[in-house]
């Protein structure tokens, strides 16, 4: 069938520049371009290609520019060139319309309109360079008294502490699992995270047992609905367990490896077999309501002997804040909370856009459900979803987050530029893919380098900031809201944020 | 255990924090012999300059020796005319004999009213708890301090400034040394310890409910400095049931105080550790017991961590306790002299009242100063 739909891409190269060293045939798994021997050039089809920039990036002659197509629709402010083509593209094959990484569509983004704080005169600001600068953060359940007895010098804590993970910058690496990223992506975070002085989280793919020792130190292990990769060594060798319950990008769907992706060692790590679709359940079969969930939980912490906090990630949705309230007295220490714009490797389009609410308010409201219960101590939220640059992380921590997960942002700076075809397996920048041919573009080195220099940049940033806002430690920041202003907002969005307007 | 608090406040947290620089001062006879106001207010008038007109007041411990089995209430009613004040002196009359046994009561003396600005009416109330129904479970001093906050969030014009034993605070809007003649300090008053607070507030609504100290029960406080972790002091304040409803910064310092020190009991090096721990590279270089204590306590009390620039004297039945933050952004100076302790902003206030002093120094930042008396029997008999 002739398929309907415009290329969603022009390529335009540039033929007196272009050497004709057929790099750009080699980097696109696409296909996207072919040499002609009898013409001596190199032939771009507008078609296949995913816009990922690679061929325009690894061009020797910088012969190739990339664009969106500028062919149009009649506009029309109902039908827009993205439904008409999603419409067709149905009408063609009948299926469900897949999507990678996070929802693209314009809602709010409540971060670009929430200024920050700084001193002036009354308080005076802080140089980081100079002065000492703490964001170390502590995850996890924090006792509401302490019991302490102090005897004639003799200080002695009486109070059992639960346990708590410690980072040096309240980012951590989102989870993504082995399978849906390449063994050398994921090795690249947990390399990063151990040096940065935070934890990488496994995903719902398990962890390769030759990975178990030497990074455990810094991994959070995922429990999804799959319960790929399980046994009592994986959940013992991190610091944290982390039960998935939902993601953002797909609140209240499953996960789909394809059987493409599912690599020999893939199928080992995850414990199925070669070959076979990865399938998570919608739900975990065995958590059909709250005390299902607490005794999920509890058999994690007899699992680890009580020695790990136990998080549990859900997806902003509509009542999550009430839902979250549950799962802290349920006995989880941290709660994840995904939102609108959380990424995701394979999804229903239709479901990443328009399922959700956005990280920001969700942020706000959980904060502000859990202290008006009084149990904000019993639990740290770890926020996720759309978190782009150090700003975001800070007004995060400000909106009453007390540290956030990046997986967008860490694939980007691995290469990622967000093209949307994650599902497809054939990830030019080697992070999403199992092909070895592709995932060996990406060094563990210098990827890893890339994403700890990300995290020392961003933690840099965060101090100049704090310093500027007169504050030497991130925890006085924490939900202190008195430090954001917001911007172009209605009086509903600044009531669910609990801040005020600018200049109020 | 929990109040019920319904927060006086609309969704959006549109409280304002009074931003503020100040002068503070205290002194205490350790022996618990009780001297006037007078010298005080002589020294605390020599950082005129520090303040701006916009507040002053004074904790005074030990000035009601007759009293002394009574929490003494201090109590403002303010509004338009002396209408609106004695409106709210009835509803907060009727709430108060309902709870609280009175056993004498009386307008707070004052001087001529003309030379300060809308003076509130004043007035102190010596009660015992009225336990009934549930509440005879709980401590006389988590009965008082829930029904404090219910007074000072649910009564409109009316607060308690004051509730302690044997103790009391007198401020107001005015120079510290024009409230300490509006009620007489230097005249009516003997105490054996005096903290006292001369403002300088960068908003220009000055109002006598902002003035310092600050006090819950006998704990005062007075504060040089501000802020910049209200906001997470706040909502951690809250969750415990105190209620921040003086529009400044201060009150979660006393509320802080209230609760690790009274609540919770814990020493005052380890209140200090508290509110100004030390940095990390330090705690890491310490020996494994006080690593995993501070630790521990960064830990766990990280939103009581008061950021910011600040200076305090923290005034306690028996005790005067200064304390900067930790990177001691905010000036004071220690001194004694025979049996007298001194904390202030400038040496030269100190000097002023006592030109000869046996030490003199500057604490280091986070480090507690304590002046405590030599017997406690002194006072308490």
């Amino acid at each position: 069938m002739k398929s309907f739909v415009f290329p969603e891409f022009q390529i335009v190269r540039d033929e007196e520049k272009c050497g004709q060293c057929r790099g750009c045939e080699r980097q696109c798994a696409f296909g996207t371009h072919t040499y002609d021997p009898v013409a001596d050039r190199l032939v771009s089809e507008d078609y296949k290609c995913a816009g990922c920039q690679r061929c325009v990036v690894f061009c020797p002659k910088n012969a190739i520019v990339v664009r969106p197509a500028p062919s149009f629709y009649r506009p029309n402010a109902s039908w827009s060139r993205e439904k008409l083509d999603d419409l067709k593209k149905q009408a063609e094959t009948g299926g469900v319309i897949l999507a990678g990484c996070g929802c693209d569509k314009p809602f709010r983004i409540y971060w670009d309109h929430i200024v920050l704080n700084a001193s002036q005169v009354t308080n005076p600001s802080i140089d980081p360079l100079r002065e000492p600068m703490e964001l170390r953060t502590f995850l996890g359940a924090k006792p509401d008294l302490m019991d302490i007895s102090a005897k004639e010098g003799d200080i002695e804590i009486k109070t059992k502490l639960s346990p708590n993970l410690v980072v040096e910058t309240p980012i951590l690496f989102s989870a993504l699992s082995y399978g849906a990223i390449s063994y050398n992506a994921f090795r690249s975070l947990a390399t990063a995270a151990c040096k940065s002085g935070t934890y990488f989280n496994t995903g719902e793919g398990g962890l390769p047992r030759d990975m178990r020792e030497e990074f455990g130190r810094c991994a959070i292990v995922q429990v999804a609905s799959g319960r790929f990769g399980i046994d009592a060594e994986y959940l013992n060798c991190g610091q944290a367990v982390e039960i998935k319950v939902g993601q953002g990008a797909k609140p209240g769907i499953g996960g789909h490896l394809p059987g493409e992706k599912v690599s020999l060692a893939v199928a080992e790590t995850r414990m199925i077999p070669l070959g076979t679709d990865a399938i998570s359940p919608a739900p975990h079969h065995d958590i059909y309501s709250i005390e299902d969930l607490s005794m999920l939980i509890s058999a994690l912490k007899e699992a680890t002997n009580y020695e790990k906090p136990i998080s549990v990630k859900i997806a902003a949705v509509h009542n999550f804040a009430a839902i979250a309230s549950g799962i802290v007295r349920a006995g989880a220490d941290i709660i994840a909370i995904d939102g609108l714009r959380g990424g995701t490797g394979a999804a229903p389009k239709v479901i990443r856009d328009n399922v959700g609410i956005p990280t920001e308010l969700a942020i706000s409201s959980l904060d502000r459900r859990l202290r008006s219960e009084g149990i904000r101590n019993r639990c740290s939220i770890i926020a996720a979803g759309g978190i782009r640059c150090s700003s975001d992380v800070i007004k995060a921590i400000a909106l009453g987050a007390d540290a956030v997960y990046i997986g967008s942002a860490a694939l980007i700076a691995m290469g990622c530029t967000l093209c949307q075809k994650c599902y497809t397996g054939k990830c030019n920048w080697g992070i999403c893919t199992q092909d070895p041919r592709l995932s060996g573009r990406l060094n563990v080195e210098i990827a890893s380098q890339r994403l700890s220099n990300l995290i020392f940049a961003w933690s840099h940033e965060i101090r100049e900031m704090l310093g500027g806002m007169g504050i030497n430690a991130l925890e006085s920041l924490r939900g202190n809201r008195d430090h954001l202003r917001g911007l172009g907002l209605h009086e509903w969005e600044l009531d669910v944020l609990g801040i005020k307007g600018a200049g109020e | 255990m929990e109040f019920k608090i319904i927060m006086p406040r609309i969704r959006r947290e549109l409280y304002n924090k009074e931003i503020c620089a100040c002068s503070i001062f205290g002194a205490m006879n350790q022996d618990g012999e009780r001297f006037t106001g007078a010298s005080v207010m002589t020294a605390i008038a020599n950082m005129h300059v520090r303040g701006n007109g916009l507040g002053g007041g004074f904790a005074a411990y030990g000035i009601y020796p007759d009293y002394k089995d009574y929490y003494a209430f201090h109590l403002m009613f303010t509004g338009q005319g002396i209408a609106a004040k004695l409106s709210a002196k009835k509803e907060l009359d009727a709430f108060l004999f309902q709870n609280f046994e009175v056993v004498y009561d009386e307008e707070i003396p004052h001087g001529d009213e003309l030379n300060l600005s809308d003076p509130p009416l004043v007035w102190r109330y010596f009660v015992l708890p009225k336990k009934q129904g549930d509440d005879s479970l709980i401590s006389d001093g988590d009965y008082i301090v829930g029904k404090i906050m219910w007074v000072n969030s649910r009564i409109e014009n009316a607060y308690v400034f004051s509730s302690g034993k044997n103790m009391g605070c007198f401020k107001g809007v005015g120079y510290p040394e024009e409230i300490g003649e509006y009620f007489m300090l230097d005249k009516l008053y003997s105490a054996y310890a005096w903290t006292v607070h001369g403002r300088f507030p960068t908003n220009t609504q000055a109002w006598w409910g902002g003035a310092h100290p600050f006090s819950l029960l006998d704990t005062t406080i007075v504060h040089n400095g501000e802020i910049s972790s209200y906001g997470t002091n706040r909502w951690y304040l809250e969750m415990y049931g105190y209620a921040c409803t003086l529009q400044t910064d201060t009150e979660v310092i006393a509320y802080a105080a209230d609760l690790l020190m009274r609540r919770q009991n814990l020493p005052i090096e380890i209140v200090a550790k508290i509110l100004a721990p030390p940095i990390w590279n330090a705690i890491d270089r310490m020996n494994d017991s006080e690593k995993k204590l501070l630790t521990t306590l960064r830990m766990v009390y990280a939103p009581l961590l008061m950021n910011g620039p600040f200076a305090v004297i923290i005034g306690q039945t028996g005790r005067m306790i200064g304390l900067t933050d930790r990177i001691r952004l905010r000036p004071i100076t220690a001194a004694t002299r025979g049996e007298m302790f001194y904390l202030s902003s400038e040496e030269a206030s100190i000097r002023l009242i006592s030109p000869q002093l046996d030490r003199v120094w500057t604490p280091n930042g986070g480090e507690p100063v304590v002046g405590e008396l030599n017997s406690m029997r002194t006072v308490l008999q």
